[in-house]
């Protein structure tokens, strides 16, 4: 079995880095200005929640940073501290260091001690600025401890007098005599002197007063822990056996040497006489029934409740391999149900029959399971876009510019494997937004630019995939260099000439990473290539727009799932297999006169004043030798990344379907030009082609060769 | 008959520890996630002893333990109060909403219900 403290520990960190997102969340809205007012009570909460949690598994340093951390955002709360754009920057950069706590505990890792100290000793700078500086407590209970004196068994004298107030808040005195009875052998004597007549008696009065003789050899300390809660509440004598610091009749007032903390002295107390001695018995308070509550109050709560009704969301937390498994199996079905389709149309079963029309209802049904299904798994891309607040700050100063983070569509939901495999990249393109995008504060007040440079990172749907965009308002590309770049290490021949797109995508050939300053920053290791890579293996395209002078704009386009796709069923010499329909932009018949033999391999196809390559599916794929007729193919024009396109040459096109997608790699190997499999229908398998090495190879082929005809298909 | 406690805090973290604490000692656990959702449990159960969390979104633990003791079937519901809060206001301020009795955190699972079984009948 699981240890269940173990798995409270991991839903403690689960919980903290949804508060710390939060925190960042909360700190960036009161830095920009958007802040509301519950926003400071949740970022308090946050820090604080985090401090609660950290005290059960006694992570002592977690705990003493939150809690400088939660004295400062208590005084903003407060209103003692104002909200200074000095004093938020600190807060965020607390919350970093307050995540690198977190993560080092979850870790069982180390913390950069210096940081942390910095990080207090600013505190103390902000805390003492502000007006009343409270000195910062640490946070842990003080443990109340207390010599056990050992004492003989010996009779204690006490008097017990509750105020109304004891029972207002729902402590009993017949309670605290059974705890007392605990401790010992007690005789308890009733006073009942004060009780007034059944006429005058409020219900909700305090009479009584118990006299108790306590036989027992415990100490004077564990019997005031017996009347912790309600020493205020009532008038307390205790007479010790032999009076060793107490003079029979002392009145005892709290102090603060227990395990509980004790409710400090009220005022009423300083006069405890006023009110002393009388009594109805408790069961008086049951007996008649309370004046009801002020009907104005009733309504409130009833207002309120209601207002909770309608705010509440109830969420499930799931583990996720559950979710996994249900998504297999209903991929199963979506194949089962299409070859149960396919056998009865092969038993010869009309179309208008009962049963055909009955699995139709089934493949109805079961499409619409699957897209709920997939919809458990959705989720915001919030959780990624919070990552990047801190990215921007600690590259920003290390680069030294100013830089704002402006981000859009932090709602829009995507597949959770999806979320999980965005975050490299988009890291890499906010770096290099920063790194190479933006021009030096310098330069940019010298060419009339705010000196705060501006990275936006915008989230949206468009057509069936989520496209990201990080773009930046500095220099743009150098195409000049860039160009000379690709010449000088071979990616392009010297003189070829390419459009400015072409230009600025170059940056994503491989081998051009190989920039003269590699920075800290951007140049990991990691160029431009590789990022483009990581985002092909998704299913998804990068690209790069770019304005001189005014900034680029990377744009990252990715399936919304990774387990079903929309594809067009097509057949190539005589083999099944499923195009991308997010990659086709239109189907066409190509007529003899439209195709031009550019050498002895590619053909490319005149179309609406621009010409696109050719690329026969048969025999790119080893399928034939003898290339297909055109004119006696079906020709799709497809996109891949960047815009680029090509015209694909299959035998016939069988209409489109969505399949699930089974990765071809995890079952064989990895196939040039393919990029995954399904399970048909009928049960054959069929591949799924890789629209963008399909692209890239008529490309790189016709690129090779003679490079100046890329421009030519341009026009397409 | 075991005792029914109902524990508000908006941790899940603490929750769960509360659960597992009491559950451990043979209570019955219900839990809410703030001081509204709270009241709704409440709607429908009848627990003998309520430890609340203060510093929750919606409405908070002053706000709840308010709301409970307007309740004339509730008034005599023993309620602790559990926090990280050492500051006296707020203690002032949760005795005076009529918190029965106040546990400070980090907690110990056994003062806890040594706490619990102090103030329930």
């Amino acid at each position: 079995m699981e240890d269940p403290m173990a798995a409270i520990r991991e839903t403690f960190f689960q919980e903290c880095e949804e508060q710390l997102a939060e925190l960042e969340t909360g700190l960036i809205a009161m830095e920009n200005g958007t802040a509301e007012a519950e926003t400071v009570n949740a970022v308090f909460r946050a820090v604080h929640s985090m401090k609660g949690g950290a005290g059960i598994f006694a992570l002592d340093s977690l705990v003493r940073f939150a809690h400088v951390f939660e004295t400062a955002l208590d005084k903003v709360r407060s209103g003692t501290l104002e909200g200074t754009p000095i004093v938020i920057g600190v807060f965020l950069r607390a919350a970093d260091v307050l995540a690198d706590l977190v993560r080092a505990a979850r870790e069982n890792g180390s913390v950069d001690e210096a940081r942390t100290a910095t990080m207090v000793a600013e505190f103390d700078q902000i805390n003492n600025a502000g007006e009343a500086p409270a000195p910062a407590k640490a946070a842990a209970a003080t443990t109340g401890l207390f010599e056990p004196v050992p004492e003989e068994s010996s009779t204690w004298e006490i008097s017990f007098t509750p105020r109304a107030e004891l029972y207002a808040k729902a402590n009993e005195a017949a309670i605290i005599l059974r705890e007392l009875r605990r401790l010992g052998d007690i005789d308890v004597r009733l006073d009942t002197s004060g009780l007034p007549d059944l006429s005058e008696l409020d219900p909700e009065g305090a009479y009584l007063t118990w006299h108790i003789k306590l036989t027992s050899d415990c100490d004077e300390a564990a019997i005031r822990h017996v009347f912790e809660f309600v020493e205020d509440d009532c008038v307390l004598l205790i007479t010790p056996p032999e009076p060793p610091g107490f003079a029979p009749g002392t009145v005892i007032t709290g102090d603060n040497g227990f395990k509980f903390e004790f409710f400090p002295p009220s005022e009423e107390e300083e006069e405890p006489e006023a009110e002393v001695v009388a009594a109805p018995p408790p069961v008086a308070r049951e007996v008649q029934a309370p004046p009801p509550p002020p009907k104005n109050q009733a309504v409130e709560v009833m207002a309120a409740k209601a207002e909770a009704a309608a705010s509440v969301s109830a969420t499930i937390r799931v583990d996720l391999d559950r979710v996994d498994r249900m998504i297999d199996l209903v991929g199963e079905l979506v194949i089962n149900e299409a070859m149960l389709s396919q056998r009865v149309l092969e038993a010869g079963i009309a179309r208008a029959s009962g049963v055909a029309m009955a699995l139709e209802e089934l493949e109805h049904l079961t499409r619409e399971i699957q897209d709920s299904v997939m919809a458990i798994r959705a989720q915001p891309v919030r959780s990624v876009f919070q990552r990047m607040p801190r990215l921007v700050r600690e590259v920003a100063a290390q680069t030294h510019k100013q830089v704002r983070l402006v981000t859009e569509g932090e709602g829009t939901e995507v597949d959770k494997t999806v979320i999980e495999r965005i975050a490299d990249p988009l890291t890499h393109m906010i770096r290099n937004a920063i790194d190479h995008g933006l021009e030096s504060t310098e330069r940019r007040l010298e060419i009339g630019k705010p000196a705060e440079g501006t990275v936006k990172l915008i989230a949206l749907h468009r057509s069936g995939r989520i496209v990201l965009e990080v773009s930046d308002d500095g220099g743009g590309i150098n195409r000049a260099r860039v160009k000379e770049k690709a010449i000088e290490n071979g990616v392009i021949a010297p003189d070829a000439q390419l459009s400015d797109d072409e230009i600025d995508n170059l940056i994503f050939l491989p081998g051009f990473s190989t920039a003269a300053k590699v920075s800290d920053i951007s140049g990991r290791g990691v160029g431009m290539d590789v990022v483009r890579q990581s985002v092909a293996a998704l299913g998804g395209r990068i690209s790069i727009t770019s304005r001189p002078g005014l900034g680029s704009t990377f744009t990252l386009s990715l399936p919304l799932t990774l387990a079903v796709l929309d594809g067009m069923v097509v057949s190539a010499h005589g083999h099944t297999l499923i195009i991308p329909l997010s990659a086709i932009v239109e189907t066409l018949k190509p007529r003899a006169q439209d195709v031009f033999p550019l050498d002895h391999e590619i053909n490319v196809l005149a179309l609406r004043g621009g010409y696109v390559p050719m690329v026969d599916i048969a025999t790119s794929l080893g399928y034939s030798e003898q290339p297909i007729e055109p004119e006696q193919s079906v020709a799709l024009l497809v996109e891949g990344e960047g815009g680029v396109r090509a015209v694909l040459l299959v035998d016939a096109i069988h209409g489109q379907r969505q399949v699930v997608i089974k990765s071809l790699e995890a079952n064989y190997r990895a196939v040039p030009g393919i990029g995954a499999a399904t399970v048909m229908g009928d049960g054959r398998v069929a591949l799924i082609l890789d629209v963008d090495a399909m692209v890239r190879d008529a490309r790189s082929d016709s690129g090779a060769r003679a490079p100046e005809q890329l421009v030519l298909t341009d026009a397409a | 008959m075991s005792t029914t406690v109902l524990t508000v805090d908006d941790s899940r973290a603490m929750r769960d520890m509360l659960r597992h604490s009491l559950a451990a000692a043979g209570f019955r656990v219900i839990q809410a996630e703030d001081g509204l959702h709270g009241l709704e449990v409440l709607e429908s159960e009848r627990p003998d002893v309520i430890v609340t969390d203060i510093n929750m979104p919606r409405m908070d633990g002053f706000g709840f333990i308010e709301a409970v003791r307007r309740d004339d079937t509730r008034k005599a519901l023993p309620v602790l109060v559990l926090t990280t809060e050492v500051d006296v206001d707020k203690k002032n301020r949760a005795r005076a909403a009529g918190a029965t009795g106040w546990i400070v955190k980090p907690f110990d699972p056994v003062k806890l219900i040594e706490a619990i079984r102090r103030v329930s009948a």
